[in-house]
C-alpha cells in the first residue's frame, strides 16, 4: 500500500505540482515555439510523451549496469547527453521505417526533441532522487504529461489571444511570456496538494 | 597534483560512447535506410521558403515533397511565381506551364462614408468573432468589409490595410498567397487576374431595396452592366453582379454605365 502511494505521489508531483515547464522552467523552448495551435501542441505533447518515457528507461538502465558497475557516476551528464541523442535520431528511423503512421504524426517533432533540455532533466532527476528504474520510467512520464497539459493549455490560450487587439509592444512573444508567467503562477496552487 | 588518470578516464568513457553511438547510428541508417528523393531537397532549396502555406501545403517542405512526389505542380508556389517555377522544372525535368500571375481583391467598398452602422460596437477587434455580434457586426450592410482587419493580421507580406474601415490590397507587395482570402469570415476577398481591368467591389446578396438602404455603393443587381458589356462577361447572380475574367476585356463601360458606382476601375 505503501508502494502505491509512493508512485501516486511521484505522478501527481511530477506531473502537477513540480511541473516541468511552469515550475522546473525546463523544455521552455518547444514550450513557446510549437504551442501556436492546440493540434501541433498536442502532437509534440505526445512526441514529448513518447520519448522522455523511453529515455528515462534507456537512461536508468545505463545508469544502474553501466556507470553504476564501473564507478563512473560522475560522467551522468555527458553520456546521457549523447545515449539521449542518438536515441532520438534512432527512434526517428526506426519509426520512419517501421511505424509509418506513427512517424507521420510525430516525425516534425522528434527532431526538435533532441534539444529539449526537459529529456535530460528528467534523466538527473531519476538518478539525483534515487528512483529504481520502473519508479524513474514513471517519474518520466509523469514529468511529458505534465509538460502536455502546460503546452496544451498554453496553446488553447493563445489560439483565444489571436482575436484580441494587444498593444503593438505586448504582441508576439512578449504577450505568450506573460501568459506562460501567470501560468506558472497558477499552477503553484497545486503546490499545497502534497 | 592533477588527477591524471580521472581526466584519462573521462576521455576515454565520452569517446567510447561517442564511437559506439557513431557505429549504432551508422548501422541503424544503414539498415533502416529510407529511400529519400533527392529532387525533394533540391525543390525545398528552390522554394522561397517563407512558409506561409499558400500553396495548401504544410509549409515549404510540403509542397517539396508534393512536388517531388509528382502530386502538385512545378508552379504551384504562389509566392515565387514564373521564375521560381522554372528553376523547380528544371529539377524535375518538366516543361512549366506559365501561370497567370494572380493578385487579391476586396469586393467591397463600403467604407465608413458610404456604408452605415446599426449600433457602436466596442469590443474583440477582429472579424472572426463577428459572427457571436448581433447582426453579423455593426455594419448595415450584412455582406460588407467588417473593418476589423483579420486579413491584416493574416498578411505575411504587408500587403493588405484597412482604409477608412474597408481593407484595401497594395497590389505591388501582394504576392496571391489566399491566406487573406481563407480566414476572411464574409468571403470578400478572391484572387483575380493581376492584369485585370475592371472587377464589382461589391457581394451584397441582400435585395436591391436592403442593399440601397445600407450602403451607397453597393451593387443593387440591376443588371445595366449586363445588357451594356460587348463582350457578355457580366451577369448577375445572388442580387450582385460578376465579371468572368475569361471574357472580359477590360473596355470600361461597364464601369461607366453603373449607376450606384460598384463596378471599379483598378
Amino acid at each position: 500500500m505503501d508502494n502505491v502511494k509512493e508512485l501516486l505521489v511521484i505522478l501527481i508531483g511530477s506531473s502537477l505540482v513540480s511541473n516541468v515547464v511552469l515550475s522546473q522552467f525546463l523544455g521552455l523552448c518547444p514550450f513557446l515555439g510549437v504551442s501556436r495551435k492546440i493540434k501541433t501542441a498536442a502532437g509534440m505533447g505526445t512526441a514529448v510523451i513518447f520519448v522522455i518515457t523511453l529515455a528515462s528507461a534507456v537512461a536508468g538502465v545505463i545508469y544502474r549496469f553501466v556507470l553504476q558497475r564501473f564507478g563512473l557516476e560522475y560522467l551522468q551528464t555527458i553520456v546521457f547527453i549523447l545515449v539521449i541523442a542518438a536515441l532520438v535520431q534512432f527512434v526517428e528511423m526506426f519509426l520512419r521505417k517501421c511505424m509509418y503512421s506513427l512517424y507521420e504524426s510525430l516525425g516534425v517533432y522528434l527532431p526538435l526533441i533532441t534539444t529539449n533540455c526537459a529529456v535530460l532533466g528528467v534523466a538527473l532527476t531519476n538518478v539525483q532522487k534515487e528512483y529504481g528504474i520502473l519508479t524513474g520510467i514513471l517519474n518520466g512520464f509523469a514529468t511529458a504529461a505534465g509538460f502536455t497539459v502546460a503546452i496544451v493549455i498554453l496553446a488553447g490560450l493563445r489560439e483565444k489571444m489571436e482575436y484580441n487587439d494587444i498593444p503593438q509592444a505586448f504582441r508576439g512573444m512578449p504577450a505568450v511570456l506573460l501568459t506562460a508567467g501567470l501560468m506558472a503562477i497558477a499552477f503553484c496552487g497545486f503546490s499545497g496538494l502534497l | 597534483m592533477m588527477n591524471v588518470t580521472g581526466i584519462l578516464t573521462a576521455a576515454a568513457v565520452v569517446s567510447l560512447v561517442g564511437i559506439f553511438v557513431g557505429l549504432f547510428l551508422g548501422v541503424a541508417g544503414l539498415k533502416f535506410r529510407v529511400e529519400v528523393d533527392e529532387r525533394e531537397a533540391a525543390v525545398l532549396a528552390a522554394l522561397p521558403g517563407n512558409n506561409c502555406g499558400g500553396c495548401g501545403f504544410a509549409g515549404c517542405s510540403g509542397l517539396a515533397s508534393a512536388i517531388a512526389e509528382g502530386k502538385a505542380d512545378v508552379n504551384a508556389c504562389p509566392v515565387g511565381g514564373d521564375a521560381v517555377g522554372k528553376r523547380i522544372a528544371a529539377i524535375m525535368g518538366v516543361q512549366a506551364t506559365d501561370r497567370e500571375p494572380l493578385t487579391a481583391f476586396v469586393h467591397c467598398q463600403g467604407d465608413c462614408g458610404k456604408a452605415g452602422v446599426d449600433y457602436t460596437y466596442t469590443g474583440v477587434q477582429d472579424c472572426r468573432v463577428m459572427e457571436f455580434v448581433p447582426g453579423g457586426g455593426a455594419k448595415s450592410c450584412n455582406s460588407g468589409c467588417l473593418g476589423f482587419g483579420s486579413c491584416v493580421k493574416v498578411c505575411p507580406f504587408d500587403a493588405i490595410h484597412v482604409k477608412n474601415g474597408v481593407a484595401v490590397v497594395d497590389r505591388k507587395k501582394c504576392k496571391a498567397c489566399g491566406k487573406c482570402v481563407e480566414v476572411c469570415p464574409k468571403k470578400l476577398i478572391s484572387l483575380i487576374p493581376y492584369k485585370a481591368r475592371t472587377a464589382v467591389a461589391c457581394k451584397s446578396t441582400d435585395k436591391g431595396a436592403v442593399t440601397v438602404a445600407a450602403c451607397s455603393a453597393g451593387c443593387v443587381g440591376c443588371g445595366i452592366c449586363v445588357k451594356n458589356c460587348p463582350a457578355q462577361a457580366v451577369s448577375v447572380s445572388e442580387f450582385h453582379a460578376q465579371i468572368d475574367m475569361e471574357k472580359c476585356t477590360g473596355c470600361g463601360i461597364c464601369v461607366e454605365k453603373c449607376p450606384k458606382g460598384s463596378i471599379v476601375r483598378i
